[in-house]
C-alpha cells in the first residue's frame, strides 16, 4: 500500500538504491572475511575509481578527452610529501585540508588554458601541461627528490585519534585506512551523482551533445567546460592525496604521461557513458594489473590485449555491456 | 509596431554577396515567412540576426537598440531565439531534458550543481506545458535522438520556443518531412506561436506553406529583397512567379 504514495520517479531510483545499499554492506564487512593484503588491493580500487569518476566527468558528460590527468593526480600526491617534509602534521585531515584546494587551483589554472580549444587539441594541451609537471617533478629533485621520489610515513586519522604504531601498526592502518577512503568515496559518488543530474550536470550533457545549440540556449559553453575542468581534475588530485599515504612513496611516474593512459584505460574499461562505468573500471582494473604484473613480466602486453579486445568487443565497457545484457534479457522475458 | 530593423546590412563570402544591402523591418507580433531559391541568402541574413555570423556592414536595431555588436547570449537575453535547417537536439538528452534546459539557462539556472534537475517544480511544471503544446507529452522520457523525423522538428521549435523569445527564427522547420507531416507541424507551430505572442519568422520553400500560413512574405534574390507583402500581393507579383518558375525550388 504504501508504495502508492511514492511517486514512479522516486521508485526508479529504488532498484539502484538498494543494490547500492547491499554493495556498501558487503564492503563494510569485508575486512572481516579477507586479508590485509586484499584490503589493501581494494583500496587502491576504490582510489583509482574516485580518479576515474573525476575524469569521466570530463570525458563521459562534457565530451573531452584529457590526456593529462596524471598532472592533478599527482599535483594531489606530491603536495601531501611536500606537506610532510615542509609543514610537520602527520595528520590526513590536515593533508586533505591543504591539498584540495591546491589541486582545486592548480585544476583552475591548466582547465583555463585548456578549455580554449577541443577535441585532439585539447587533448595535446592537456598532455603537454602535465608533461611539464613531471619534468618539474624529475628535475628540481632537490624539493622533490627526482626520480627517487619523496616518502611518506603513515598519517594519524580523524584528528589524531587513530595512530598506527608497533608490531601490528601496518594491519591496522590498512584496515582504518579502507574505512577512511571508503567514507570518502561513497561521498564522493554522492557528490558526482548530484552534480551530473543537477541542471549544471544537463548543460555539460548538452554541451557534448551539440555544442552550437547549447550556445543558441545562451549557455557560456566555455565556463561551464572550465567549471567542469575544474571540478575533474579537484576529484582526480583528491585521488592523488588518499593514494600517497597507502604507497607510502610518491615518484615522478605518477605524473608521467603513460599514467594518464591508466586513467583513460581504467575508464573505458568501465565504460564512459555509464555513471558507475568508472568506479566499476576502477576496482577492476586495479586487480588485472595487480594479477598481470604478478604472473608474467610481460604484463604490459597483456593489458595492451585487454585493451584492443575492449576496443573491439566491448566499446561500452563491461558496465554497458551488461546493461544491455540485462535489458535484452527483461524484453526476452516479456 | 516595428520590432526588428537591419540598415544596409551586408554580408560578402568571397564573390557572393549574401547580404546585399538588406534592410529588413519585422513587426510585432506578425508571421512572416522568407521565401527565394538555394543560395538567395536567407539563412545568412537569420545567422546575422541572431549572432552566428557577424555582419561585414550594417546594422540591427531591435526596437530602436543597437546589437549589432553583442554576442548570440546577449542577443537571447533580448529576446531572440532561433532553431537550425537541421535539426539541431541533444540527441542524449530526455525529450523533457532538451525543453527543460531551455528553460533553466534562461532562468540562470543552468549553473545550479546542487540540486537534481528534475526536482524543480517550476521548470518541470511549464516544460511539460510546453510540451504538450508541441505534442510530444507522451516522449517526454525517450532520447531526444530516438525520435521519429517529424517529431524532431517539433522539438528543435520547442527548444528554442522554451526560451520564451519575442522574436523567434525558425530555418525550415518542415524541411525533410512528407507534406502530410508538413501541414501537421505547421498547424502546431503556427498556433502555438501566435497564442504566445511570438512574433516569428519562418524560412520556408513550401509555397502552399507559405500561402497557408503567412501574413507577410519577404522573397530574396541573390542577396537582396525582390517582393515583401501579403501573401495575396505576393501571388499577384509577376517578378516573384518568374524567379519561381526559373528557378526550382527544392530544399
Amino acid at each position: 500500500m504504501k508504495t502508492d504514495v511514492i511517486s514512479r520517479r522516486d521508485r526508479s531510483l529504488l532498484g539502484p538504491a538498494a543494490v547500492s545499499a547491499a554493495i556498501l554492506l558487503v564492503a563494510i564487512l569485508l575486512p572481516s572475511f579477507v586479508g590485509t593484503y586484499q584490503i589493501q588491493l581494494v583500496t587502491y580500487g576504490l582510489i583509482a575509481a574516485i580518479a576515474a569518476l573525476g575524469f569521466n566527468l570530463l570525458l563521459g558528460y562534457t565530451g573531452l578527452l584529457s590526456f593529462g590527468h596524471s598532472a592533478y593526480f599527482g599535483i594531489g600526491a606530491y603536495t601531501v610529501a611536500f606537506v610532510v617534509q615542509y609543514l610537520g602534521p602527520h595528520s590526513m585531515e590536515f593533508y586533505l585540508l591543504v591539498g584540495i584546494p591546491v589541486v582545486a587551483v592548480m585544476s583552475a589554472l591548466f582547465g583555463y588554458i585548456c578549455v580554449r580549444h577541443t577535441r585532439i587539441f585539447f587533448g595535446i594541451l592537456t598532455l603537454a601541461l602535465s608533461q611539464v609537471v613531471y619534468s618539474l617533478a624529475l628535475k628540481l629533485y632537490w624539493v622533490t627528490g627526482g626520480s627517487d621520489g619523496l616518502r611518506i610515513p603513515r598519517p594519524t586519522l580523524v584528528l589524531g585519534l587513530l595512530s598506527f604504531s608497533g608490531a601490528h601498526g601496518f594491519q591496522q592502518f590498512i584496515t582504518s585506512y579502507y574505512y577512511y577512503v571508503l567514507a570518502i568515496f561513497v561521498v564522493a559518488i554522492i557528490f558526482m551523482w548530484v552534480i551530473v543530474h543537477s541542471p549544471f550536470g544537463k548543460a555539460l550533457q548538452a554541451i557534448r551533445d551539440n555544442e552550437v545549440r547549447a550556445r543558441f540556449l545562451g549557455l557560456r559553453i566555455r565556463r561551464f567546460r572550465w567549471i567542469s575542468f575544474l571540478i575533474s581534475g579537484t576529484f582526480t588530485g583528491l585521488a592523488g592525496i588518499l593514494w600517497v599515504p597507502l604507497n607510502g612513496l610518491t615518484t615522478p611516474d605518477v605524473l608521467y604521461w603513460t599514467f594518464s593512459g591508466e586513467i583513460v584505460f581504467t575508464t573505458l574499461l568501465g565504460g564512459f557513458r555509464n555513471f558507475t562505468g568508472p568506479i566499476v573500471g576502477g576496482i577492476v582494473f586495479t586487480y588485472l594489473r595487480t594479477y598481470a604484473v604478478a604472473t608474467t613480466e610481460y604484463w604490459q602486453l597483456l593489458l595492451g590485449a585487454v585493451l584492443v579486445a575492449l576496443v573491439l568487443l566491448l566499446p561500452t565497457g563491461i558496465v554497458g555491456a551488461l546493461s544491455k545484457a540485462g535489458q535484452r534479457l527483461s524484453e526476452r522475458k516479456r | 509596431m516595428i520590432l526588428l530593423k537591419t540598415v544596409n546590412l551586408r554580408k560578402q563570402f568571397g564573390e557572393t554577396r549574401a547580404c546585399d544591402g538588406i534592410d529588413f523591418l519585422v513587426n510585432k507580433g506578425e508571421f512572416l515567412s522568407l521565401v527565394g531559391s538555394n543560395g538567395a541568402g536567407k539563412t545568412t541574413l537569420v545567422n546575422l540576426i541572431s549572432a552566428h555570423l557577424q555582419p561585414d556592414s550594417g546594422q540591427i536595431l531591435l526596437e530602436d537598440r543597437d546589437i549589432t555588436f553583442t554576442t548570440v547570449t546577449e542577443r537571447i537575453k533580448a529576446g531572440i531565439a532561433r532553431s537550425f535547417q537541421i535539426v539541431n537536439l541533444f540527441d542524449g538528452l530526455s525529450v523533457f531534458d532538451n525543453v527543460a534546459l531551455s528553460i533553466f539557462s534562461r532562468e540562470g539556472k543552468a549553473v545550479k550543481m546542487a540540486s537534481l534537475a528534475e526536482r524543480d517544480r517550476e521548470v518541470r511544471r511549464e516544460a511539460l506545458e510546453v510540451l504538450g503544446q508541441f505534442g510530444l507529452t507522451g516522449k517526454t522520457g525517450v532520447p531526444a535522438g530516438g525520435l521519429a523525423q517529424g517529431e524532431r522538428k517539433l522539438l528543435d521549435v520547442a527548444v528554442a520556443y522554451a526560451l520564451r523569445p519575442r522574436l523567434l527564427f525558425l530555418d525550415e522547420p518542415t524541411s525533410g518531412v512528407s507534406t502530410h507531416e508538413k501541414a501537421q507541424i505547421m498547424d502546431t507551430v503556427s498556433s502555438v506561436v501566435r497564442r504566445g505572442m511570438v512574433t516569428a519568422v519562418v524560412i520556408e520553400h513550401d509555397m502552399d506553406v507559405v500561402f497557408r500560413y503567412s501574413d507577410r512574405i519577404v522573397m530574396m534574390h541573390e542577396g537582396t529583397f525582390l517582393a515583401d507583402g501579403t501573401p495575396d500581393e505576393i501571388r499577384a507579383n509577376k517578378d516573384v512567379a518568374s524567379i519561381l518558375l526559373g528557378a526550382p525550388l527544392t530544399s
